[in-house]
């Protein structure tokens, strides 16, 4: 009797054993998973935000200074760009780095087609941007971003994919907007939008994959197009965005990738002034100001839309303010810590995980109460990149 | 352009004594001693730190972190060797009107410009 209760004492244990040796290696394809950049270590940490808890940490990745990543459709594994031109493929069942190349000398971004067949990096240098099999990280393709008589290369920003295997992209130095079908990887057809307005810094594609929308340094407005209709070109939106008659110094260019779309409002950053922009998707015409803390960087709403998040540009940067979407007012301020450069909501947007670069942590909230549920000791943290974002179109 | 610019700027900031001041305090101020006999105090510790900082991070967030350059150009001692320290210094100070550099005088005094040019320009601060 008493052997029989040590065997399935035995057997429970021996259970339980098993499912502690296959749990670690269960989370990583759920949308609770998350990847965070640690920019000055050149790391990334795997995180689960269900859990809470600190999963690995993955390094040798390079120069991770302004690092994206972006997910394969099953979540499965990353591709992150490095500021050194590195791109770096990760299991992250694995937990390790399983494909690395170094593919241009400073580099900016990138995206991953919709079928998640092809991964695209955008390129400061040399300009332009290389199509890689996102099975083997092979090259496929080269779009060099010549432009102009002299065959000078623009420095490349705001790539998105697209629809039907295209990257949309644009070309800070040469105001253009360049569409790229990729329909066959290793021969891309590029269709060209010259003059779109000067300097666009930075872009997003609407998650409806409808709308390409780049942000202009060099005047106000924002050239939009519309990728149901290429015919139609390039159109001036906002005439009224941007830094107006009197420029204010810009100490950080804001993000346009995680523009906040919530129901028919867009919600943007201003160029410069302590402003959040409330546009009417519908027609793009600009229907509040809410003054705010500081220059805003990203301006980030919440999955249901009825809350968006703000964090600011040097030197108020240690502040992140909530603002009522249906109220279109501010509603909370909170200090993270020092030097707060992104946050991300989990799936179901009950909470926010933020980071601060300069406390070198990672600071959870609860986005109904704003109470501080949690902390993580991160290096130098940047981006937060959770798995959810594998099934949305421009993320 | 770029030396309209510059002769622009010399004239408003034409004051003799605060250009020597700077052309003196870039060209020698990698030992204090020297940047004593010029006038100018090279910025405390804990402030070289926090200016270190600064160029790493927050200029780093348009020149790169590693300061190879991003949407702004490089600040390596490559790109930086043919350029007069005093007119980095009026840039750094003063920002450059088109482009996005963004003045940064309310965050640094002159002496404190010039001692960043000096670094950057003898590659001490692009070292990781």
């Amino acid at each position: 009797m008493k052997n029989e209760l040590g065997r399935v004492i035995n057997a429970i244990v021996l259970c339980l054993g098993c499912l502690g040796c296959l749990g670690p290696g269960l989370p990583a394809a759920r949308a609770e998973v998350g990847v965070v950049v640690e920019r000055a270590s050149g790391s990334v940490q795997l995180v689960d935000n269900d859990t809470r808890a600190a999963l690995a940490r993955i390094t040798g990745l390079g120069d991770l200074s302004h690092a994206s990543l972006v997910y394969s459709k099953d979540a499965r594994h990353v591709f992150v760009f490095g500021r050194d031109g590195g791109l770096s493929k990760i299991d992250l069942l694995a937990r390790k780095t399983v494909k690395r190349t170094l593919q241009a000398g400073n580099s900016i971004g990138g995206a991953i087609s919709r079928d998640g067949r092809l991964v695209a990096v955008a390129n400061y240098e040399p300009g332009g941007v290389k199509i890689f099999d996102a099975e083997t990280l092979e090259q496929l393709a080269e779009i060099p971003s010549t432009y102009g008589s002299e065959g000078k290369r623009s420095k490349v920003v705001g790539i998105a994919d697209a629809s039907g295997s295209r990257f949309v992209f644009s070309l800070f130095d040469a105001d253009e907007i360049w569409v790229a079908d990729l329909s066959e990887p290793r021969a891309p057809r590029v269709r060209k939008f010259r003059n779109i307005g000067r300097q666009p810094y930075d872009a997003l594609i609407t998650q409806d994959g409808r709308h390409y929308i780049a942000g202009l340094f060099g005047e106000d407005g924002l050239a939009l197009l519309d990728m149901n209709n290429l015919d139609g070109g390039v159109r001036r939106i906002l005439g009224g965005y941007g830094q107006g008659e009197e420029k204010l110094p810009v100490y950080k260019m804001p993000h346009l990738r995680g523009w906040a779309m919530a129901g028919d409002l867009a919600f943007l950053p201003a160029i410069g002034r302590h402003e959040v922009l409330v546009v009417d998707r519908r027609d793009w015409r600009a229907v509040a100001t809410i003054p705010v803390h500081g220059q805003p960087v990203f301006v980030m709403a919440r999955p249901d839309g009825r809350q968006v998040w703000v964090n600011y540009a040097f030197p108020l940067n240690d502040t992140v303010e909530v603002i009522d979407v249906a109220a279109l007012k501010l509603v909370k301020s909170l200090k993270p810590g020092k030097t707060v450069l992104h946050m991300e909501f989990t799936a179901p947007g009950d909470e926010v995980w933020i980071s601060a670069r300069d406390d070198n942590k990672l600071v959870v909230y609860d986005t109904k109460s704003f109470a501080r549920l949690a902390e993580f000791p991160a290096d130098s943290p940047s981006g937060i990149f959770f798995a959810w974002r594998a099934r949305i179109m421009g993320l | 352009m770029d030396r309209q610019y510059i002769s622009r700027l010399n004239s408003t900031y034409a004051v003799a004594s605060f250009r020597l001041a700077w052309l003196c305090a870039a060209a020698v101020c990698s030992a204090p001693l020297h940047c004593a006999e010029a006038g100018i105090a090279p910025p405390a510790l804990e402030r070289r730190a926090a200016l270190t900082g600064m160029v790493r991070q927050d200029c780093g967030s348009c020149h790169g972190m590693t300061l190879k350059g991003g949407l702004g150009p490089a600040l390596t001692p490559a790109a930086l060797t043919d350029r007069p320290a005093e007119s980095l210094v009026v840039t750094i100070l003063s920002g450059r009107p088109g482009t996005a550099m963004p003045p940064w005088r309310n965050f640094l005094s002159a002496d404190e410009a010039a001692w960043i040019v000096d670094q950057l320009q003898r590659g001490v601060l692009d070292e990781k």
